[in-house]
């Protein structure tokens, strides 16, 4: 489990008006809310994809018919596969650097620390919406850099926004709007390891690699994990930049670029609801279980 | 601990960044004061380039006119100073929508960030503090559901709130923005690092309530976790896109970065005026007030980062 061990236990003769449910009274507002705005609709989804809308006679119980369609259709597995090979590249990257910069800041051997973690996490302030705009029009040809070096040096560059590219261009985008967020994780977590154990590392003539193999990264490991679950499950829900870059790229980005504009496309242009559902229940489902196995290979002790 | 204090008085400011004044105990050991590294830094540097290019490139076009956006050198001004026009432009373009929206998106952030921040830490502290039935499962429930694409729960939530009438109103944004499933995390890790078991207990030995027991004792230890989890709800709702995208038709609701989007897309549309000076000028007037949050605040973080690694 995480660094929140379980709380020791209560002295034995504890007065009765504190009872074993006095937890709930803290986090029952949170869950009231939560089973509203995130059980509920997962139910509701649930519910929406064993039916079909039918032209004649309303709502019909298809079972997993909607299932069956969505595991033999080409677009959402071409989908899939995109957000799988962004996954595979993206995620190592930017969790590579992230944890890089956090070291080289944790360990006091920079020149101007501050002003490195303030700079590196700025771009989070910075919405997807903005980002994403900000790269597009940079990666452009007509007034972007890449068309101003094209004109400078006479070259072509390649078209970031070509059908090829953009996978890649998107990477760059998500990367750089996460890295300094995924670095602050980092360093928020070394800052709590005891200095102590730093003085005993040196005491024994550890090097500066050897503490970090030995002490700093088994410290962190929490911290890795839950950066390295919600980078995949972001990688999976890719939908923002993709679908504001298909103003300015709207040859190289279909409406089936990622699950999530799949589902998308599907119920806002489509109206196909039921079916909507079900490949969100699909991509969910399979984001929960690659989770999981994260986090138990992650946990796991002596790794 | 009282090493903090001098932290908070901007007076005492040198002029110098990274020379800060230290949030820690005075320095004794050699572990604390290890040689500076010209490579690292050079390294970290190279980082730091790369995330502050962009938005060099967001300020220096937000002083260009849509002509001369065409035709000047993307890193470099003009030489046609054109940022008061711009800015007058944005704020007045379409009887100063802008500015309708920018009122929306506060609104949203005070009463979405505000609420989820509340609810993080009532529910973190309570997780990080009591054990109670179901604990395990609300840990796994939470984790879990959070792994559920946006679009599974979009669409649904949609349709719910449409039954209940509440699409098209602020409600349909801010409901669903009180939930912060990373803001419950921190909070949880960060009580459970803050507060000394031993306190409640005497707190609880000396007859105090449950409720007194966290407003007096807990609240105070808890505010550098506090104000971390409201600076990461405030980021997540003013820059919250997609939930605001589907639940909005009518652009008097839109928060910013919706509007600034449909902007952008006027260009595309048959017949519409392209405006890339206002988007990037209302880009650049997006991220001003989060990025003066993050710097005023920054100091409070910071403080709590360096409060919890002092462990005499």
């Amino acid at each position: 489990m995480t660094a929140a061990a379980a709380p020791a236990r209560a002295a034995r003769r504890r007065p009765v008006r504190r009872g074993r449910w006095t937890g709930w009274g803290f986090v029952g507002p949170f869950m009231a809310v939560f089973a509203l705005v995130f059980l509920a609709p997962i139910a509701y989804s649930l519910y929406l994809s064993l039916f079909r809308q039918q032209l004649v006679g309303g709502n019909a119980f298809v079972g997993l018919e909607n299932y069956q369609r969505a595991f033999a259709d080409p677009q959402f597995w071409s989908a899939f596969g995109r957000v799988s090979l962004f996954l595979a590249v993206q995620v190592p990257i930017m969790l590579g650097i992230a944890l890089l910069v956090a070291l080289a800041i944790d360990s006091g051997r920079l020149y101007g620390t501050s002003f490195f973690r303030i700079s590196i996490f700025l771009p989070y302030a910075v919405p997807a919406v903005v980002a994403t705009l900000m790269w597009g029009f940079m990666y452009g040809t007509r007034f972007g850099l890449v068309g101003n070096l094209n004109d400078a040096l006479g070259i072509s560059l390649p078209n970031p926004l070509s059908p090829d590219l953009v996978l890649a261009s998107i990477g760059n985008i998500v990367t750089w709007e996460f890295v300094g967020y995924n670095m602050l994780i980092f360093y928020s977590a070394l800052r709590v390891v005891p200095r102590s154990l730093y003085e005993a590392a040196e005491i024994d003539g550890a090097g500066q690699w050897r503490v970090v193999t030995a002490i700093k990264l088994p410290a962190i490991r929490g911290a890795l994990v839950i950066a390295t679950i919600f980078s995949i499950i972001g990688s999976f829900q890719l939908f923002n930049e993709p679908s504001i870059l298909q103003k300015l790229a709207p040859n190289a980005i279909t409406t089936h670029f990622t699950p999530n504009l799949y589902a998308y496309s599907l119920s806002f242009s489509g109206q196909q609801y039921n079916y909507s559902a079900t490949v969100a229940i699909i991509m969910g489902v399979i984001t929960m279980v690659i989770a999981y196995v994260v986090q138990l290979r992650g946990m796991r002790k002596g790794a | 601990m009282t090493t903090t204090a001098p932290a908070t008085t901007p007076a005492a400011r040198p002029a110098r960044p990274g020379r800060g004044p230290r949030l820690r105990t005075p320095r004794r050991h050699s572990v604390d004061r290890p040689r500076r590294s010209g490579l690292l830094t050079v390294l970290t540097a190279l980082v730091c380039l790369y995330s502050l290019v962009p938005l060099a490139w967001l300020l220096i076009n937000a002083t260009k006119s849509q002509g001369d956006l065409f035709t000047s050198f993307g890193l470099w001004f003009s030489g046609n100073f054109h940022l008061v026009q711009n800015v007058t432009d944005t704020l007045t373009y379409d009887d100063g929508i802008f500015v309708r929206w920018l009122g929306n998106t506060l609104l949203y952030v005070v009463a979405g960030a505000g609420g989820a921040t509340l609810l993080a830490v009532l529910g973190g502290y309570g997780l990080a503090k009591f054990t109670f039935p179901g604990k395990r499962a609300v840990f796994a429930v939470v984790i879990g559901a959070v792994a559920v694409p946006g679009t599974a729960l979009a669409v649904p939530t949609f349709l719910m709130f449409s039954r209940m009438g509440l699409t098209n109103t602020p409600w349909a944004v801010i409901i669903p923005s009180l939930i912060s499933p990373f803001g419950l995390y921190l909070m949880w890790t960060f009580a459970a690092e803050a507060i000394p078991t031993e306190l409640l207990e005497a707190a609880r030995v000396d007859g105090a309530g449950e409720a007194r027991t966290f407003a007096q004792i807990c609240l105070p230890l808890l505010a550098p976790g506090i104000v971390t989890v409201l600076l990461f709800t405030m980021v997540a709702t003013w820059n919250n896109y997609f939930l605001p995208l589907i639940m909005l038709k009518d652009p008097d609701w839109y928060p910013l970065t919706v509007g600034l989007n449909a902007w952008n897309a006027q260009a595309a549309t048959a017949g519409g005026e392209a405006i890339f000076n206002l988007v990037i000028t209302g880009s650049v007037l997006t991220i001003l007030p989060l990025v003066v949050a993050f710097l005023l605040l920054q100091r409070y973080w910071q403080s709590g980062l360096a409060s919890g690694s002092v462990k005499e």
